[in-house]
């Protein structure tokens, strides 16, 4: 193709070319470092020796909330901030005007009712198997977008409490434990031992209900109306 | 051959499919679509390689919200006919033409 009939915007032969050289070399470079290269034996082995007194058994919950709970500490302070952005841009438009599809509500009949229960196993099995409360919330926040897009309110009637208290309890909860743990001469986010396990749940939980509101909020896409 | 083997291989090969398909697609919603498709298959790459933790996230927030986020997005286009800002419809018909 000659650059006369390029349509505009459109890169170059030349520079598509460099572009793809470019990105070989790249490739090439990281397939060479994972083959040659010596792996770093990591910390597994430090998270191993600590795991009986994290108050998780399983290591990826024991890093998350414990080893490195300071992380996952800014982590909720990042998607609060995020859901406080998207509601300074404004009111939530109207997503769906229209009679929603029977298949849209047949199919919510059946995966919404799931959704809690699932939500339950994977922050209960958190602790000691594969889950948590990211998962756990986005699994909950799937559940609420559902009943976004199909114009519906949960029949279920939940304390009306502002959606804003939920979305900040993650946090909120997070940071008084993390606090709470100080008296005694205790780091910030050190948790006691034997009390460790239940601190995490306590935190996990209130973080899984955050996440769901967070997710469903962002989806929603600005400040509900019935909020103030 | 080695079953195992062989799946990764499958699934390599789908994995980098998929993403350049998502990438190259001239159909925002298509690539949208696309990419939530990447997602689930990235996720089972992670079962592969030991994390199932990683795959739940991937599945749950790679391909599920963000997939939502951005078919929100996309509805939320302006544009009254079939035609969106991201599409690229000179591309599209280049493409019906060669075919």
């Amino acid at each position: 193709m000659s650059s006369a009939s390029r349509p505009p915007g459109e890169p170059g032969l030349l520079l598509r070319a460099v572009l793809a050289l470019l990105l070989l070399a790249a490739a090439a470079g990281v397939a060479l470092a994972l083959v040659a290269g010596q792996v770093a034996p990591g910390l597994s082995g430090a998270v191993a020796a600590a795991l009986p007194d994290s108050g998780a058994s399983n290591p990826v919950t024991a890093v998350l909330l414990n080893f490195r709970g300071y992380d996952t500490l800014l982590e909720m302070a990042v998607l609060t901030a995020a859901v406080v952005g998207v509601w300074s841009l404004g009111p939530a438009p109207r997503i769906r005007e229209t009679e929603p599809s029977p298949v849209l509500l047949g199919m919510n009949s059946v995966l919404i009712p799931l959704a809690p229960l699932i939500c339950a196993y994977l922050l209960w099995a958190g602790s000691s198997r594969p889950g948590g409360a990211f998962q756990a919330g986005a699994v909950l926040a799937a559940a609420g977008v559902l009943f976004i897009i199909s114009g519906r309110r949960p029949a279920v009637h939940l304390p009306a409490a502002p959606m804003s208290w939920g979305i900040v309890a993650g946090l909120g909860v997070f940071l008084a434990v993390a606090l709470a743990v100080m008296p005694g001469g205790r780091e910030l986010l050190e948790y006691p031992r034997g009390l460790a396990g239940a601190l995490i749940l306590l935190v996990e939980t209130a973080a899984t209900v955050s996440i769901a509101l967070i997710l469903a909020g962002l989806f929603i896409g600005g400040r509900p109306e019935d909020e103030p | 051959m080695n079953p195992g083997l062989l799946f990764d291989a499958v699934l390599v090969t789908v994995l980098l499919w998929v993403a350049w398909a998502a990438l190259a697609s001239r159909d925002l919603f298509r690539g949208i679509v696309l990419f939530i498709a990447f997602g689930l298959v990235l996720s089972m790459g992670w079962v592969r390689l030991g994390a199932p933790d990683v795959a739940l996230a991937e599945a749950a927030i790679g391909a599920g919200i963000a997939g939502a986020l951005l078919l929100a997005t996309w509805a939320r286009l302006p544009g009254k006919t079939e035609e969106r800002p991201g599409d690229d419809l000179e591309g599209q018909e280049r493409d019906h033409e060669q075919r």
